[in-house]
């Protein structure tokens, strides 16, 4: 793949010294039969979304283990090797270059954050090393991040965002006011609302901005308040969400108006508990108590509970192990461990896992899926799991997401 | 008592050619390593490391907003590279350029103060530098750092050189961070280098002696300023992203872990620490999540039983070694 | 935007001082440590973290609020007895920058010890059912809560002055800052009153986190972001100087506050640009004492 033309003398230089060097830096070699196929997955499995990272992980797993259980591609197993990216980007770019050069890894799965992918993508998608994202980023499915080696299972914020405005604009009101994490994030978010705002006649009052990790929000919900809208869209995300769901409440909001969040996590729910996200409504890639109705749900909800003690998986953690298998099962669709040929057996590929209908769209490899919405709620929980309510799924739909031409593709092949 | 002798002999004669003696060891570096990645991290923050100590161990300067040159080198270069065009020669000079100038800014404005204010004047003045790289999204990406800076062949007197390819990234980079060890030692060993120690030592004194404090001291801020800003360009040009974190004051708190670690006020020490926080760092994240605790520890057991760092440590036991026994 | 009214900037300014109260607290115990001790104390914002999670968990245990508001400034204070006796103490004379350094590495550790203890997402905590809901102040209506933090930090600023200014005890933490020396000559181990000034400034730091907990997402990383504002506020009121810390931290919280209102995006960065300005036009800070720098 990639052979470096230096000079012959310089050569003999560096073989001299890298006969004592741990491992040689080929990196073209070619693989005795049985070699394990590996998979880097850099997540954060420490800092402020450690938990999630850890959820993803144990997914990830069963993925594999079903893989080998069912014989792997040819005799050879399937390898995760899981690295901590510490939610930092710059750490994430050293553990992918760890993962490539060092442990010559076929595929990439992974990352938690919008800054991590760009980052793993950048570095892997240079060395033409294919990378499935699993969080969620409007950025990476613009022309200027993508290649042909990268992928993004995961949602994104514009279309979840718009799911959540076309089931509760109409059903609670027009007047709308944002209160925005200043980040990227935060504003793909307003973006993806207003778009599907718009045709619902939905008047956007305020976009008030704070700043990300803002620990008190009091500053703002004064004004808020004054504002006296139908909904309020607290976009923030994890710890963020749960400061702003706690002073909202106290400071009596939901009293004039019906909060909601494009995205609701278990872990952040849980975290913040049942008062402060009482009637709060957003939306989710996947909530476990989508078993009583999908059965692929109810397939990967028993896998995980069996593996995993009777612990649930999380939508982070579904999408571990949505990424994974995806990508193994292009490797036999494909049957080969090359980035290029898998890559395309990655875009024609259509399969449902574990929460309904999936493909990846041609133009930029978006996997186009369904959204649930969700509502928290305090009464009747039968366990420490069960804080949400299911109200609808947002079936699968390409004409959710951003259209080709806007994310600056010129083919949509 | 020969071998004292010896001893004193070889050890001067090291400590006179110095960057040579550092050089030798980065040259032999990677192999030491479990991977290439790392020993440029090791390269670059050593490199980070040695600037910051230009100011805080020689000159006594405690910063807290270094990290502001270390991030304007890394985005200033991605800039030129990902906007611009431009080559990514130039677009090393532009990182250090920018990184001097903004170090000439801060640098006017900090040394009006002193001591812990200092400090916590350019922890602000760092934190400003960080938030309006943050907003400034259409040059910088924000807070999805900047990506894109692909440098993939480089050209260099007739030879194809392939940067992705991880030892001729290393050996590259080290040639850079050689240019620059050589001209930090150039400065310390002039009289200007003299200056500064002396400033460290008791800055009224050195006044009364006749020398312009003050501007010494934006000299000195300066140059490290450039120095931190040529290690963030590296940066950028190895990792291929610019992460925004680059510009916030924990980064900068880093540069100050390594120095103690390693050894302020002496020269090898800043790259000893950086080696170590970094080799630290990465071994203890594979053994458990919990490797914040263990660099923490690390760290306080260091400044309390330790405070010349590693390296310092081991210079001040050999200078005595070599002093107390006489021939 | 809105239309801005004056109850609207009422509310707003009110909010100001309610952040303004932890602000002050915190820079408090900052300043009452550097003022006596000449330490930095980069840890601050790990001890605000450690009061915060303190308080969640004796109100678990005795189910009383006002038991933890007690309980937990002792129990924060104790450990900051412990850093100060076996950590601190052996650096005192090395230098300025030792202390603050060595705090630099205690405030890792202490991050970590509370992830392993409580776990990594944090906890959940919730306004005390004493104190909830809300008070008509005229120009609108303004959480009990609030209200109570800030008259809670109104007691504890008036308290620690009547400490400092009338008390036997004040009176030898306020010689001592001036010239210790003199203090050890008339026979009072100063090495005490210093352990007994940390141990106060870390315990005000705790009782601010205890106060601060329920107006938050309480978890490992509150206190990163904590300590670059107290540090602000410090500075700005000048540090070493008590009632330059709670004018500083109620400026600061005003100022956040109204530029929340009119520029939301900038508010983060208002308070490092005030500090900034400050410093350069007053170095010593609003009530500091010129030529105590360094």
């Amino acid at each position: 793949m990639i052979d470096s033309p230096i000079g012959a003398r310089r050569r003999s230089i560096l073989a001299a010294g890298t006969a004592v060097a741990a491992s040689p830096f080929m990196f073209n070699i070619a693989r005795a039969q049985g070699a394990p196929i590996k998979i880097g997955f850099p997540v954060p499995l420490t800092g402020a979304f450690s938990a999630e990272a850890q959820d993803q992980v144990r997914a990830a797993e069963i993925a594999i283990k079903d893989f080998n259980a069912a014989g792997g591609f040819n005799g050879r197993m399937a390898e995760l090797l899981v690295r901590d990216d510490k939610l930092n980007p710059g750490e994430a770019a050293t553990r992918t270059l760890e993962l490539i050069e060092k442990d010559k890894v076929q595929f990439i799965v992974g990352s938690l954050s919008a800054a991590t992918q760009l980052s793993i993508n950048a570095v892997a998608r240079d060395r033409k090393v294919l990378f499935n994202s699993i969080s969620q980023s409007d950025a990476i499915n613009e022309a200027k991040d993508w290649s042909m080696y990268t992928f993004h299972e995961a949602r994104n914020p514009h279309l979840t965002a718009g799911a959540v405005a076309r089931y509760a604009f109409p059903r609670f009101g027009k007047r709308i006011v944002y209160l925005t994490a200043d980040y990227a994030y935060g504003h793909e978010m307003v973006r993806g609302f207003e778009r599907a705002g718009g045709p619902l006649g939905a008047v956007k009052l305020a976009d008030i901005r704070h700043p990300l990790g803002a620990a008190d929000y009091s500053a703002f919900l004064p004004r808020i308040q004054a504002l006296k809208p139908d909904v309020l869209v607290m976009c923030n995300f994890g710890k963020d969400q749960v400061n702003a769901a706690k002073q909202v409440t106290d400071f009596g909001l939901k009293a004039n108006m019906k909060v909601i969040a494009p995205i609701l996590l278990l872990t952040a729910r849980q975290a913040g508990g049942a008062e402060a996200f009482e009637g709060i409504l957003g939306g989710s890639s996947y909530y476990w108590g989508l078993e009583d109705k999908v059965p692929a749900a109810k397939a990967f909800n028993d896998k995980f509970r069996k593996a995993h003690n009777g612990m649930v998986p999380t939508d982070y953690g579904a999408l571990g192990y949505a990424g994974v298998r995806s990508v193994l099962q292009a490797v036999l669709n494909a049957k080969s461990t090359e980035s290029m040929p898998v890559s395309i057996a990655l875009r024609q590929l259509k399969y449902n896992w574990y929460k309904g209908e999936q493909s990846y769209r041609k133009c930029d490899h978006q996997s186009v899926q369904s959204v649930i919405i969700i509502e928290s709620k305090s009464k009747n929980m039968k366990d420490k799991n069960d804080v949400f309510n299911v109200l609808a799924v947002e079936e699968a739909n390409e004409a959710n997401l951003r259209s080709c031409d806007e994310l600056g593709h010129k083919i949509s092949t | 008592m020969n071998q004292a002798m010896t001893l004193a002999n070889s050890f001067n004669w090291i400590v006179r050619h110095r960057v040579g003696a550092v050089l030798f060891c980065l040259i032999l570096f990677p192999l030491l390593m479990p991977y290439e990645a790392l020993a440029i991290n090791i390269l670059i923050f050593g490199l980070y490391a040695v600037g910051f100590n230009l100011l805080f161990g020689y000159t006594g300067m405690l910063s807290f907003g270094h990290a502001a040159f270390l991030g304007v080198g890394s985005y200033l270069c991605g800039i030129a590279i990902v906007s611009g065009g431009w080559p990514w020669w130039a677009a090393i000079v532009a990182g250090v350029a920018a990184a001097s100038l903004v170090g000439l800014v801060i640098g006017y404005l900090a040394i009006r103060t002193r001591g812990i204010y200092f400090s916590m004047v350019t922890l602000a003045l760092g934190q400003i530098v960080y938030y309006v790289f943050y907003k400034a999204e259409s040059w910088t990406g924000g807070e999805n750092g900047l990506r894109g800076i692909r440098v993939e062949a480089i050209n260099l007197l007739g030879w194809q050189l392939d940067f992705l390819n991880p030892i001729t990234k290393y050996y590259l980079i080290l040639v850079f961070v050689a240019a620059a060890l050589w001209f930090v030692s150039r400065v310390l060993n002039s009289p200007f280098g003299a200056v500064i120690e002396a400033i460290r030592e008791n800055e009224q004194r050195t006044a009364a002696c006749g020398f312009d404090v003050a501007r010494a001291k934006l000299l000195v801020f300066v140059l490290s300023a450039a120095v931190c800003g040529l290690a963030g360009a590296l940066r950028a040009l190895h990792l291929s992203i610019v992460p925004i974190d680059s510009l916030h004051y924990l980064q900068s708190g880093q540069a100050v872990m390594m120095c103690l670690l390693g050894g302020m006020g002496t020269f090898f020490g800043p790259f000893v620490g950086a080696a170590l926080f970094l080799y630290l760092e990465d071994v203890s994240t594979a053994v458990t999540t919990h490797w914040m605790a263990l660099v923490g520890v690390v760290f306080m057991v260091f400044v309390l039983f330790f405070p010349k760092g590693v390296w310092g440590s081991v210079l001040h036991w050999l200078a005595r070694k070599a002093a107390t026994e006489k021939p | 935007m809105g239309e801005i009214t004056p109850s609207l900037l009422m509310l707003q300014l009110m909010t100001g001082i309610g952040l303004g109260a932890v602000y002050a607290l915190l820079a408090l115990g900052l300043s009452l440590i550097f003022g006596m001790l000449n330490v930095v104390n980069f840890a601050h914002g790990a001890f605000f973290m450690v009061g915060a999670f303190m308080g969640v968990y004796f109100l678990a245990l005795t189910g009383n609020f006002w038991f933890s508001l007690v309980l937990t400034p002792l129990a924060v204070g104790a450990i900051g007895l412990l850093a100060e006796r076996f950590l601190v103490r052996p650096l005192y004379g090395r230098g300025i920058d030792y202390p603050l350094l060595l705090t630099f590495g205690l405030s890792y550790v202490m991050v970590e010890a509370i992830r392993i203890i409580f776990g990594i997402e944090g906890v959940s905590t919730s306004t005390p059912a004493e104190l909830r809901g809300a008070v008509n102040l005229g120009f609108g209506h303004f959480p009990l809560y609030r209200l109570f933090l800030i008259g809670a930090t109104a007691v504890v600023v008036l308290g620690l002055w009547l400490f400092i200014e009338k008390t036997r005890y004040g009176l030898i933490i306020r010689a001592g800052s001036r010239d210790p020396e003199i203090v050890r000559v008339l026979g009072i181990d100063i090495a005490r009153v210093w352990l007994l000034v940390f141990g106060i400034g870390t315990a005000i730091a705790g009782l601010s986190g205890v106060l601060a907990a329920p107006t938050r997402a309480v978890n490992p990383e509150m206190g990163i972001s904590v300590l670059a504002e107290s540090f602000v506020v410090t500075v700005v009121g000048g540090m070493g100087s008590l009632p330059g810390a709670v004018v500083a931290g109620l400026l600061v919280g005003i100022v956040y506050s109204m530029t929340s209102l009119f520029m939301p995006e900038l508010a983060e960065l208002s308070i490092f640009v005030l500090m900034a300005v400050v410093l350069l036009i007053r170095p010593q800070g609003l009530f500091g004492k010129a030529g105590q720098m360094g």
